[in-house]
């Protein structure tokens, strides 16, 4: 019964349109890409990605660098990649640009020019969650490659031999995918928050307490958290003091491939839902 | 029934607001008119229509296709809303290419169709600036050619002629008269009814959120039978021709034209008062030169049966 059951998904699944939806896509990426980067009001985005970039070439011109401060702002580097990007750069850059795929669109009043399209909502949904993937993963993942060379450049032979024969490398690749993933996670719930809600802002402002407070739960609702899975995946783990008390996640030790898989799970959740909320979205523009 | 846009006893509810209620149509293809009120549903029906709002009973299909099967459905349905807003940044060029390759067609027809759709509107001067930059008739016309450039079967235009000068007017109206014939349903709403009423092959009069009356102009003003229908008779005998009119009990009202060679006739049975003035003019007693109804068009139905203050009477 059930290998009957199979069969007939399987041949239904065969017979969809797969080369129409994936070529719709390609070109719903491409259309909104160009939307998300090359748009005058994207500059704030790019400021959050770039801020600390600024400041690390400013710090570059103006000290110079004895070898022996090479681990501190190796511990300076993770900080601001636990600290700025993953807690606040990545999460409100992820707020503007997945929030205006949908709910901006509204605002503007243009989405009913792709809900009269003849792209399936499911498609159209996740087309706009990979272009809006690809710009932040563009954007973020260019400033902390563009921050680590910095950082190290000004050593000399000890940094380049720190990058090239030491932990560099390895902990560059931690930082990009601790940074991809946040894209991911905070991309899905973003999209999601901003179908669900008006004003989505107050929704992620309530994400980023659930974030912080999120330690305190029981271990099983720690699990609904994008930071928690990140916390495991830095390669290097700067305890926080004063105010930043207030971002450090303290979460029971988890396995790196757990942790990726967890949040690919999560992402994968949120966003099944979401294409389930988009089939029935309707355009009420003067109520929205 | 494949030919026909079809409203299945359709009910919308937005929380506790009507939308439209129960409704049943069965649109041929042809220019049919949607005329009412503001807020009386006819945006809401043209969004049932193509999806944009989803009914809360009832069912719709569109040539036997629902909304719901997006890529059937959107190549043979265009629409051209009343939304006066645009992605940002775009010229209206980039802004038919765009639309045009999610049809899934090659760059170069994507910019054959856009040229081709462009030419028809008339804006192939303005096509490469930014719509941003666009006056609102030219706004009204890139998004009229949006929703005419994949050569769908079926075309709904909300308020096509909104901001456009009489020119473009007259232009939109020949275009739309060019598609009619080619086949294709166009469902337009406007408030401008003694230019729709031109093109118009039936008429859907809508207040409330009820249709009130639908089908061919003088079939609904035959209809509405507690409104005696008025005719102005022009003859060489006028007064004659009145009382021989007044002799019939459902003539109501007659009076004179002003030049003294005509007169306007009210009549409560209109099939009766033509068998009449048909005998009177093979008499030969009275000269006919022309006979045409005054209040039969979509203005005087719509006065009649939705009246001034936009309530059904």
């Amino acid at each position: 019964m059930s290998t009957a059951r199979g069969n007939v998904l399987v041949r239904s699944l065969q017979k969809q349109p797969w080369d129409l939806w994936w070529l719709q896509a390609r070109r719903l990426v491409r259309i909104e890409v160009r939307r998300n980067l090359f748009s005058g009001r994207a500059w704030w985005i790019y400021s959050l990605a770039f801020i600390p970039t600024g400041i690390i070439l400013i710090h570059l011109l103006v000290r110079s660098h004895p070898v022996f401060d090479l681990d501190d702002d190796t511990n300076v580097l993770a900080g601001i990649v636990q600290f700025y990007y993953v807690r606040l750069g990545v999460f409100f850059g992820c707020l503007g640009i997945f929030a205006r795929l949908i709910r901006g669109e509204m605002i503007e009043r243009s989405l009913h020019f792709y809900l009269l399209s003849p792209v399936r909502r499911e498609v159209l949904l996740l087309a706009k969650y990979a272009a809006g993937c690809f710009s932040a993963l563009l954007l973020f993942g260019v400033a902390v490659l563009a921050n680590f060379i910095l950082i190290y450049v000004g050593f000399g032979a000890a940094g380049q031999d720190y990058v090239l024969h030491g932990p560099g490398l390895a902990q560059l690749g931690a930082y990009l995918l601790v940074v991809s993933l946040a894209c991911l996670g905070y991309g899905a719930v973003f999209l999601l928050l901003s179908m669900v809600f008006r004003n989505p802002t107050p929704a992620a402002m309530l994400v980023m307490g659930w974030e912080a407070i999120n330690p305190i739960m029981p271990s099983m609702v720690q699990k609904i958290s994008v930071a928690s899975y990140l916390r495991h995946l830095m390669p290097i783990t700067v305890p926080g003091q004063g105010i930043f008390t207030l971002l450090t996640v303290q979460t029971e030790p988890v396995p790196a491939w757990i942790a990726v898989a967890g949040l690919l799970v999560l992402t994968a959740v949120v966003l099944a839902y979401s294409c389930l909320r988009i089939r029935r979205l309707e355009i009420r523009y003067t109520t929205d | 029934m494949t030919d026909r846009i079809v409203f299945e006893n359709v009910s919308k509810f937005y929380g506790e607001v009507l939308g439209v209620n129960r409704v049943s149509l069965n649109l041929p293809p042809g220019i049919t008119t949607l005329v009412g009120p503001n807020g009386s549903g006819k945006t809401t029906l043209m969004n049932l229509m193509t999806g944009l709002a989803q009914p809360s009973s009832g069912r719709i299909s569109v040539l036997g296709v629902e909304s719901g099967d997006a890529y059937t459905f959107f190549r043979a349905v265009g629409y051209c809303t009343q939304f006066d807003s645009f992605p940002h940044g775009l010229t209206g060029w980039q802004f038919l290419v765009d639309s045009l390759l999610l049809y899934g067609m090659s760059e170069t027809d994507a910019a054959r169709f856009a040229r081709e759709a462009i030419e028809r509107v008339r804006l192939s001067d303005a096509a490469m600036r930014k719509i941003g930059g666009y006056s609102k008739g030219m706004r009204q016309k890139i998004r009229l050619a949006q929703a005419i450039a994949h050569h769908p079967r079926v075309l709904i235009l909300d308020e096509p002629l909104n901001g456009l000068d009489p020119m473009a007017r007259a232009e939109s109206l020949g275009l739309f008269e060019e598609l009619s014939r080619q086949g294709m349903h166009l469902v337009v709403s406007s408030h401008i009814l003694d230019e729709v009423d031109r093109i118009s092959d039936r008429v859907v009069l809508i207040t409330g959120g009820y249709v009130v009356a639908e089908g061919n102009i003088h079939e609904v003003r035959r209809e509405v039978r507690d409104k005696p229908m008025q005719v102005v008779i022009r003859c060489n005998c006028p007064e004659m021709l009145a009382s021989r009119m007044f002799s019939l009990n459902h003539c109501v009202e007659a009076r004179l034209h002003a030049d003294g060679r005509g007169v306007f006739l009210r009549t409560g049975d209109i099939d009766e008062f033509y068998r009449l003035l048909n005998s009177i003019a093979l008499e030969g007693s009275i000269r006919i030169d022309a006979v045409a109804p005054v209040d039969d068009d979509t203005q005087a139905i719509y006065q009649y049966l939705i009246g001034s203050e936009g309530t059904a009477s």
